[in-house]
């Protein structure tokens, strides 16, 4: 026997007392023993499936029973059990990204679109007025590559109603290893025409909204204006800080990720009360230092899985369910198949999101991120420092004793090789300059210039003085002298 | 409309109207204490929800106890709670009707832009099916001046 304490809502059940003596030795047979006697209290604290509601918390004198052994916890004679209130409630549960719209203003599904969509349907978590919200939103993917194709897939399949994509590169066979959008006969056409055809073919009832155009601090704005949801599928650091700054001015949700290698990442930035892309890194790493997908390259599956995270937090801020990666920075890791997740917070003091902001409209972020957008193309090739393919196919046609130093990794040399070049690692070249004679000439190369031309600069400091830098790399090679070569 | 009615004074009116505006964009939460289905204060809390304060709100064990408390030092009863919707209509959300007590008095204000417009007053129905409106009155007798809110 024990004495229950009764909250003021319950009391009509109890014949207006507040306090209530039944008998157990559990809290489990107590309740049990209460709502026997007042068969009116049962509804209201437990569920239809038995278990107690979550908003009826049972303490045991001082201790809630959830911290003890829940309804297993025992209660002696001169115990206290109290019924306590916790009172939850709030608005109608719509995303952050569609409030404000009215309930009214959703469209009507089709019967069409009832059968495409049962299986949302029949989820209570989804149900049919989730459905019409996704039908009423609008997303918006930056890139239709790796991250931009999953993501658009199933966003398409899942019945968002307007999807639109920024892409302005034409689909090349280095892509259709994980940009899943595209396949082998769309090789040379726009990514925007390939990606209309197979999300249309998914599913016609997703209007395609196709942005032809790089994005910039220009068009950022008036781009994402008509979006709920902007889904960053960028690659490059001054592309992710514009789409973070647009979405915190314009007060639209980031379903943010990115890919490395085997790595992914993956968060929701820019909510009204969560942290920013900024908040996390302030500044731009220094340029050069994370290299890119085309130069440290990425596992073909794991855009695939970090695309499809973008998708699912896009989906859940649009419906309104489930907890987003607010304030949640999570990273995956193929190699070692495991997920970690980092806590992030607001930063009062964060340049664009804070309390003070600094950063009030788009910048130039080519300059913020120390990019220096690419020079014209001259108009003359710099003959004491550079040489063109063509220029040293001449020179080896005509018998020239070139020495051709390849600095790229092992790996590209087993992929494309120029004929009588030898091979030595960019990071290898201060430890092996000494197996290069002075008085050779060289011809350095790499993959595109870029590795070749710090190699020139450091054989220049160590006393080489007729050390030229192949313009363009050895996919200029493939392509204007040796096409029966791969490109990668 | 059911046949329930409460009865607030203009001080209470006031109080959480303006207890509203002040979270917004953020949902606020309190309790209604008076006697006989006429609320005569308020209790403000906390809301302590970890679902985005937005859109939920939570008013936690501790801080029932506390309205609890405070509602017998006032000589009343606590007759339930207020809580207001952001830039939504004063309507109960599925969400409400989950999470209600029975015999409770639920008052959702609404509050568009941060500023508080209309006000009313819901009840449980006892088969928890759904949320009937009850009438919310303005007392003739009320006083003009807001009656302090009482911050727990």
């Amino acid at each position: 026997m024990a004495k229950i304490l009764i909250p003021t809502p319950l009391r009509p059940y109890t014949d207006k007392q507040d306090a209530v003596d039944a008998s157990g030795a559990t809290v489990g047979e107590l309740l049990s023993d209460l709502t026997t006697k007042h068969a009116g209290l049962k509804a209201h604290l437990y569920n239809e499936h038995g278990k107690l509601r979550s908003f009826v918390n049972i303490y045991v004198n001082d201790e809630d029973i959830r911290y003890l052994q829940k309804e297993q916890t025992s209660v002696k004679a001169d115990d206290t059990v109290s019924i306590i209130p916790s009172v939850a409630g709030g608005a109608p549960a719509s995303a952050e990204a569609t409030a404000g719209k009215p309930v009214e203003a959703l469209p009507e599904l089709t019967n069409e679109e009832i059968k495409r969509y049962s299986r949302h349907l029949i989820m209570p978590e989804v149900g049919v007025e989730a459905q019409k919200k996704l039908k009423a939103s609008k997303v918006l993917c930056i890139g239709a590559g790796g991250l931009g194709s999953p993501a658009a897939l199933y966003l398409a399949a899942a019945g968002v109603g307007t999807l639109g994509i920024v892409d302005f590169d034409t689909v090349d066979f280095s892509n259709l290893q994980r940009q899943i959008l595209h396949g082998t006969p769309d090789v040379g056409r726009s990514k925007l025409a390939s990606a209309k055809d197979k999300l249309n073919a998914i599913n016609p009832n997703v209007k395609i909204e196709l942005h032809e155009t790089a994005l910039t601090s220009a068009n950022a704005l008036e781009l994402f204006a008509p979006y709920d949801v902007i889904l960053d599928g960028t690659d490059n650091f001054p592309t992710r800080y514009l789409v973070n700054d647009a979405c915190v001015l314009l007060g639209k949700p980031n379903a943010y990720g990115s890919i490395f290698r085997f790595e992914g990442q993956a968060s929701v930035f820019a909510t009204k009360d969560g942290p920013c892309y900024r908040c996390l890194y302030p500044e731009p790493p220094p340029p050069g230092l994370v290299p890119s997908c085309a130069e440290g390259g990425v596992l073909g599956v794991l855009p695939g899985m970090i695309g499809i995270i973008q998708a699912t937090e896009a989906i859940k801020l649009i419906i309104g369910v489930g907890e987003p990666l607010i304030g949640r920075f999570l990273i995956y890791d193929a190699l070692k198949m495991k997920f970690r997740e980092l806590k992030l917070r607001k930063d009062p003091d964060c340049p664009v999101c804070g309390t003070h902001p600094t950063v009030t409209k788009l910048i130039d972020y080519e300059q913020f991120c120390g990019v220096v957008p690419a020079a014209p193309e001259p108009v003359a090739v710099n003959h004491a420092t550079e040489i063109t393919s063509i220029e040293l196919k001449q020179r080896l046609d005509r018998g020239d004793a070139l020495k051709i130093v390849d600095v790229r990794e092992p790996n590209e040399y087993q992929i494309n090789r120029i004929p009588g070049s030898q091979l030595i690692p960019l990071g290898d070249v201060p430890k092996r300059y000494e197996e290069l004679n002075k008085n050779d000439e060289i011809v350095v190369h790499c993959k595109m210039g870029g590795r070749s031309a710090k190699a020139a600069d450091f054989l220049r400091s160590v006393g080489f003085t007729k050390v030229l830098n192949l313009k363009g790399g050895i996919l200029d090679w493939v392509e204007k002298v040796d096409p029966s070569q791969p490109k990668y | 409309m059911s046949s329930q009615r409460l009865t607030i004074t203009a001080g209470v009116d006031a109080a959480i109207r303006q207890h509203g505006q002040e979270t917004y964009p953020h949902e606020c939460c309190g309790a209604l204490v008076g006697r006989d289905g006429a609320v005569t204060a308020v209790v403000a809390l906390p809301n302590t929800t970890d679902e985005g304060p937005r859109r939920r709100f939570m008013v936690r064990p501790s801080d029932y106890q506390l309205a609890e408390r405070r509602a017998s030092e006032l000589g009343g009863e606590l007759l339930g709670f207020y809580h207001s919707h952001p830039d939504h209509p004063a309507r109960p959300s599925q969400y409400d009707l989950d999470h209600a007590w029975p015999t409770f008095a639920y008052i959702i204000v609404a509050v568009a832009e941060g500023a508080a417009k209309d006000m009313t007053v819901w009840y449980l129905q006892e088969d928890r099916s759904r949320f009937e409106e009850g009438s919310l009155n303005h007392g003739e007798n009320s006083h003009p001046d807001p009656t302090p809110a009482v911050h727990g």
